[in-house]
């Protein structure tokens, strides 16, 4: 049996986790082993191995030359750490982040604390968003003043949208 | 304060305070934030490494919040003075092991563990970019910690179900529901001295709150399945636990070599002994103190001189020797064979 992270050398360590009822196994060989510190109970997370094996196969559904435009992360990167290289890695592997995530957590959209400036930003496209459809009434009614007054408002949270504090 | 006072207290490290201290040791809630178009720390070069800590540590250090901390790079640290650390579980191996550019802040007392470092947090995002998306929530290098960012867990002493074998079972339940069970010093790792480490698994698609409140109620139970497999000791299988309980009292009190393993086990039978009333409860703190002096960087650091595997194992002994010395015989009769003490009221732990 080869192991599961070189693919060359014989597997000679065999882990295997249960989780969430679904039991996961690894096979690896001794360097493998050693460099993943499966040796070094306190430094090992099976969970973080496994996802570095199950997580490369997933996102090579993605286009196998996909670099990340900010860091330079590839695929093969990935396939190695199992961790990205920076924040836009998220949005350059999407595709195949999407069902890895989607496998690995309770939902696929963030639920909990919202940043400050996100809050912000949450709250100016909420406002826009009504200032665009009273602009869209008062074309409608003819209201020409009203109308004008709402377009430089919308033209103001436009550069508060784009320049943030 | 600095990091020789940290070593020289006990810190409040497998001291545990709250309704339920007797069995949660310790309880901690770690966030994970990274800065927007900044490599994360793994894939970060050395160089990028050490300019955002430059950037980063002085935010955190003026924080009011921080005002009762202080903070080390831990490249200027010794790796004894990192190991101790990892043994008081202020910061991982790998933490430890890539240590270049990174700093490890402390914090004295860290009471409601969520609304502190949750309010640090905030208050961090005005002094940084934060790395946060709309619908995946804080980016993080690994795909695990995505969301929140959140990872909470309880250190729990559970030798009543070890010692009747139930143990397996509850972390088998406890996984089916998402949950991680690990030992001592994470995952992999036998539980040594009966202590687990209960934490979320998933940061994804649920709120803070709710994440910590699943897990308190699995804790609360496990609490409770280990208040009555004590019982359950106590009334059906008493020759078995007394003779754990004086057994263990026995190889602390004479042995002369003892492995930081065997040490951590013998001792956690000595803690259930001072739960159940065997041992005089003024005897609790020198044997919560023990679990970490007796670790082998803490012996180490001790002695101030290296010490190989056998010297550290005699000197450990003999500290646990001189302890001990004032320690009563245990006594059997002083058992509380109703629902022990922490058991009357269900009250909540942070």
């Amino acid at each position: 049996m080869l192991c599961d992270v070189c693919k060359c050398n014989d597997a000679t360590v065999f882990l295997t986790q249960i989780l969430d009822g679904k039991m996961q196994k690894v096979n690896l060989c001794e360097a493998c082993s050693k460099e993943k510190g499966v040796q070094d109970p306190t430094g090992f997370a099976l969970a973080d191995l496994l996802l570095g094996i199950g997580a490369a196969e997933e996102i090579e559904k993605g286009a196998a030359t996909t670099r990340c435009p900010v860091c330079g992360f590839t695929q093969a990167d990935f396939k190695k750490t199992g961790r990205l290289g920076c924040s836009t890695c998220y949005a350059a592997f999407a595709e195949g982040l999407g069902s890895l995530l989607k496998a690995m957590h309770k939902g696929t959209e963030h639920v909990g604390k919202l940043p400050a400036r996100a809050q912000r930003t949450l709250a100016l496209n909420d406002r826009m968003k009504s200032l665009t459809e009273n602009l869209r009434k008062a074309v409608e009614s003819e209201n020409y003043e009203t109308a004008a007054s709402l377009r430089d408002e919308i033209k103001q949270l436009e550069t508060e949208l784009t320049n943030p504090a | 304060m600095k990091f020789q006072s940290v070593i020289t207290s006990t810190g409040e490290w497998l001291r545990g305070e709250g309704p339920h201290h007797q069995i949660v040791v310790s309880s901690r809630v770690r966030l994970a934030r990274n800065l927007r178009n900044r490599a994360f720390p793994g894939w970060a070069k050395k160089a990028e490494r050490l300019a955002i800590l430059d950037l980063i540590k002085p935010r955190v250090e003026e924080l009011p919040e921080m005002q009762d901390s202080f903070s080390e790079v831990l490249q200027d640290l010794s790796a004894v003075e990192k190991q101790v650390l990892v043994e008081r579980h202020l910061i991982s191996r790998e933490h430890a092991a890539k240590s270049i550019g990174s700093a490890v802040v402390m914090n004295r007392k860290q009471r409601q563990a969520f609304k502190l470092v949750d309010k640090v947090d905030s208050a961090l995002e005005s002094r940084l970019d934060i790395a946060y998306d709309a619908k995946l929530g804080y980016l993080t290098a690994c795909p695990t910690n995505v969301g929140t960012g959140m990872r909470a867990s309880a250190m729990l002493h559970l030798p009543g179900l070890v010692l009747s074998e139930l143990i397996n079972q509850v972390i088998q339940a406890v996984n089916k529901i998402g949950l991680a069970v690990r030992g001592l010093y994470g995952e992999g790792t036998e539980a040594m001295g009966n202590l687990f480490q209960i934490s979320n698994q998933t940061t994804l698609g649920e709120k803070e709150d709710e994440i910590i409140a699943r897990l308190s109620k699995v804790i609360e139970t496990i609490i409770e399945k280990e208040h009555d497999a004590r019982q359950v000791l106590i009334q059906k299988k008493p020759n078995t636990l007394w003779d754990q309980i004086g057994r263990a009292y026995g190889v602390l009190t004479y042995a002369h070599a003892m492995t930081s393993k065997e040490a951590l086990n013998l001792l956690s039978i000595v803690k259930l002994g001072i739960d159940l009333g065997t041992f005089p409860e003024d005897k609790r703190l020198p044997i919560d103190e023990l679990f970490i002096e007796t670790q082998p960087a803490h012996l180490q650091k001790g002695t101030q001189q290296k010490l190989n595997a056998e010297e550290r194992d005699h000197l450990r002994a003999e500290i646990i020797r001189e302890r001990l010395k004032t320690f009563p015989k245990p006594d059997m009769s002083k058992v509380a064979r109703e629902p022990t003490s922490g058991n009357s009221e269900p009250a909540k732990h942070e």
